[in-house]
């Protein structure tokens, strides 16, 4: 199997609630200290890919859309153990919208060889869209799947197994496809070894500036943010009060059976 | 033209999520002063076929065999050809994983803009649609403004009010002559549904949730007996999730399920954003948490900062006690 994994870099979604703020002129959040990261959902795609190489060989590359600092997300595939990496280097990919995203992965993806899985991560921890796997399939011409958490290969064909709202299903697929991760207990991505992080940095990276792509600007966006604000929505919790722990309780429990009393 | 489809799967028949599409349908066709159109995917439900003519303009029912379990791939041949068709405005789906990922592919074949997660729908001066949902895994509120025709947005279905009967109303029933597509690379071969006892996690009144401060997948039984004295349901966050601790399908938050409970009874749940996301319409929020400054308690209506430890099994006989009362 060819594998293509595209990763997304955003600014650390795990930064305190305190030190969140929006930039009421760029409309987006204030990096401050914050690190960039992978985002999640695309090392857990990384992780599903190491895992059907590792059970059906087969060839992961990596992909990234940013700046050059994107370079680190790329670098730390490479230490997973992903085999090549390439780059589409965009000092705006940080405002392009789904559509041009999708277009400029569709674009490297044409480039770099012919994959039987694409894989994206099921949407960014920054903005949180989720639209660029569905438009990245139609870009390609092939189905799309999302919320996968596994797949698996048998007779040439795909069994892809995703999440529902009361389970799972399992795809049978003909490549090529591209799907979209979810989190599972199955894929939570894996450590890199240090002596792989040291040898990462040897590795080749393929670095493609986006207008080599020559792809034809699109004449309108394919959304518009419009406003952006930080909700102010804080509720003074009250401690449940008792000079014991079995008085807090009892007074827990009364707070709690009043509300389920009713409901019923 | 100012008309909306609403994309319907006649499995789930009339349940909540459903109603809210119905609903936020109904009333953004109201203000583009467009008709409402409602497609029924699937084997035909006469109790939602008539439920759904009481509310909407025109009913457009979509059943062939093939149709009757969800395909995504034909699914998106009847929505693409129905679509090129009516030429509406906003094409309106729920959050269920068809409708998500249906989504920005039928924008795609449409020219259109698609967008997720809809929390509320308004119509900007010029015509545009504008959807508010939350960024930055809940931290934030953004408005997006979709120009392109049409708009095609899944919904955070159950958080939209349902629409009533109007009166003296019944939109017409069209049954669809449809041709799909004789083969599809993407199949799907295999459905499992997981046992969950009780109501689905997301139309549950009372919902008790555990998370990472609970060590492990045991403490969910005493969460479970807890549930049980007051006819919860039971939810975890992702760590719980994450760990194995119990089903993925349990997940409540951002990627999780986004539920709207009287009460929900924080266990052992420190309030990550995008925790906090998929509560973010309950009622009341109660805690137990052994750490007075996790985040969750900002949230909380009422708390108990204790170790869940020495709570449990004291709390579980006081609840019992006190609903048979």
């Amino acid at each position: 199997m060819n594998i293509l994994v595209c990763l997304k870099q955003i600014l650390d979604p795990d930064i305190p609630a305190r030190d969140f703020r929006i930039d009421p002129e760029r409309r987006e959040a204030v990096r401050g200290s914050a690190d960039l990261v992978t985002n999640i959902f695309c090392e857990n795609a990384l992780e599903t890919a190491l895992q059907l190489k590792d059970a059906h060989d087969g060839m992961i590359t990596v992909l990234s859309h940013g700046s050059e600092e994107a370079e680190d997300v790329l670098r730390k595939a490479l230490a997973m153990k992903a085999d090549e990496a390439a780059l589409v280097l965009d000092d705006d990919a940080a405002q392009a919208d789904p559509l041009q995203a999708a277009r400029v992965l569709a674009a490297a993806a044409r480039k770099l060889g012919s994959f039987d899985v694409i894989m994206v991560g099921r949407e960014s921890g920054d903005w949180g869209v989720g639209q660029t796997g569905g438009l990245l399939a139609e870009e390609l011409g092939v189905p799309f799947i999302a919320l996968v958490e596994h797949l698996d290969v048998d007779e040439g064909k795909l069994r892809i197994r995703r999440q529902t709202d009361t389970g799972t299903e399992i795809f049978e697929v003909t490549p090529p496809v591209v799907i979209s991760i979810t989190n599972s207990e199955n894929n939570l991505p894996r450590i890199p070894k240090t002596r792989d992080v040291m040898k990462s940095y040897r590795k080749p990276l393929t670095t493609i500036a986006v207008a080599d792509l020559s792809l034809t600007p699109s004449s309108d966006s394919y959304f518009r943010l419009v406003e952006i604000s930080v909700p102010e929505k804080e509720t003074r919790c009250e401690l449940v009060e008792g000079h014991n722990l079995e008085q807090r309780i009892d007074a827990f429990a009364h707070r709690v059976a009043e509300i389920a009393n009713t409901t019923r | 033209m100012n008309d909306i489809l609403i994309c319907l799967w006649s499995a789930n028949g009339f349940d909540r999520a459903t109603q809210g599409v119905i609903g936020a349908g109904r009333r953004l066709a109201d203000t583009t002063g467009g008709q409402l159109h409602a497609v029924l995917i699937g084997a035909e439900d006469n109790t939602l076929v008539e439920a759904t003519s009481l509310r909407a303009d025109h009913v457009l029912v979509a059943d062939r065999p093939e149709l009757h379990e969800a395909q995504p791939e034909l699914y998106l041949a009847v929505l693409t050809g129905i679509c090129r068709s009516l030429q509406p405005r906003a094409v309106l789906l729920g959050s269920d994983v068809y409708s998500q990922e249906l989504t920005p592919r039928l924008a795609h074949r449409l020219e259109g803009s698609s967008m997720a997660d809809g929390a509320e729908l308004t119509v900007a001066e010029g015509g545009a649609l504008r959807v508010r949902r939350t960024a930055y895994g809940g931290r934030a509120n953004a408005v997006y403004e979709l120009g392109r025709q049409p708009a095609v947005v899944w919904l955070r279905a159950r958080g939209f009010a349902p629409a009533e009967p109007i009166q003296d109303h019944h939109g017409t029933v069209t049954h669809l002559d449809i041709e799909l597509p004789e083969t599809i690379t993407a199949r799907i071969a295999e459905r499992y549904i997981e046992a969950r006892d009780g109501v689905p996690l997301e139309d549950a009144a009372l919902v008790v949730s555990g998370g990472r401060g609970l060590g492990g997948p045991e403490p969910f039984e005493e969460l479970r007996q807890l549930a049980a004295a007051i006819g919860a349901e039971v939810g975890a966050s992702r760590v719980a999730c994450d760990e194995g601790w119990v089903p993925a399908s349990w997940q409540v938050g951002q990627t999780g399920k986004k539920i709207a409970p009287e009460l929900y009874l924080a266990i052992g749940i420190s309030g990550a954003a995008q925790h906090l996301l998929g509560i973010a319409d309950a009622k009341v929020i109660a805690v137990i948490n052994s750490d007075p400054d996790a985040p969750i308690f900002k949230h909380a209506a009422f708390g108990l900062v204790e170790d869940y430890r020495k709570v449990l099994p004291a709390l579980t006989a006081k609840l019992a006690e006190l609903a048979t009362r």
